[in-house]
């Protein structure tokens, strides 16, 4: 992994002491990563993509099929909702939640940005086989 | 939470090309055509062989080839190594060529990017600006 050196290396190493020192930026996790521990967990994913594919649900419904308590739907539901992935509105006795599928923007950012790299990348391979003999 | 490393995304891009796979697959593993359009390398289109792809961000990345299927398969390794965990990448790009009757659809997947991913590339962000233009027209494109 280390035969060659990237010239980089001091600079990259120089980036991540920056960011090592600046431990508050650490202690203050951004949306990015709220999100990203947010679906990390499968109960939680698994009900976030629930709400996605079949719309609103009461908390009851949701336990249903959840395969743990209710308290711990609630649970996780609390935490959905507080990375902004869901919504929920009381309704009598009943508490219905829905998803927010535009709270996933930021997440689909850096896959985005890495589709863009290689689409920039194979207009430069078009280019050259143009210029390629057949 | 403990086991999140085993969670995965992939990019996928897939383009249609009017140019045969054999044309194309040379463009794809010999060195001086790599470097004509992804990076500087020291490719050699055999399983087991390793090799560096450089970036003109200044970046190396580690690769190590995986499946070559001349005119159909190629697949290598994409990783990059930094301290910070969150950093580090390791994942494995495939490249698949289909002929068809007006010549290839070509299809890029790269897999391994992990939820927590910071970086889905490795390295320093410099370098990449180019791409974040043409980035809007792809996000256009999506929807």
């Amino acid at each position: 992994m280390h035969r060659d050196l990237p010239l980089d290396l001091s600079i990259t190493r120089k980036l991540y002491v920056k960011i090592n020192s600046q431990w508050v930026i650490n202690q203050v996790p951004n949306a990015h990563d709220v999100l990203f521990r947010t679906l990390a967990d499968p109960t939680r994913r698994a009900l976030f993509e629930r709400l996605c594919r079949e719309g609103e649900q009461t908390v009851a419904a949701l336990t249903a099929q959840a395969g743990v308590s209710q308290p711990a739907v609630s649970k996780h539901l609390g935490l959905l909702r507080e990375a902004g992935l869901v919504r929920h509105r009381h309704d009598g006795r009943q508490t219905h939640y829905r998803a927010q599928p535009d709270a996933l923007a930021p997440l689909i950012d850096w896959t985005g940005q890495m589709a863009g790299f290689w689409q920039s990348r194979f207009d430069r391979l078009e280019d050259l086989l143009k210029r390629m003999d057949q | 939470m403990s086991e999140q490393a085993t969670e995965t995304r992939s990019v996928v891009v897939e383009r249609e090309i009017p140019h045969p796979p054999a044309k194309i697959w040379r463009a794809l593993t010999q060195p001086h055509l790599i470097e004509a359009w992804l990076m500087t390398n020291d490719f050699a289109p055999v399983v087991g062989h390793r090799f560096n792809l450089r970036g003109d961000w200044g970046g190396t990345l580690d690769c190590e080839v995986l499946a070559v299927e001349p005119n159909r398969t190629l697949s290598y390794t994409w990783n990059f190594a930094h301290d910070d965990e969150t950093y580090n990448l390791k994942s494995v790009v495939t490249f698949t060529l289909t002929a068809t009757r007006t010549g290839t659809h070509l299809r890029m997947e790269q897999s391994g990017f992990r939820p927590n991913q910071k970086q889905a590339y490795g390295g320093a962000k410099s370098g990449w600006q180019q791409f974040f233009a043409k980035l809007e027209q792809v996000l256009a494109r999506t929807d």
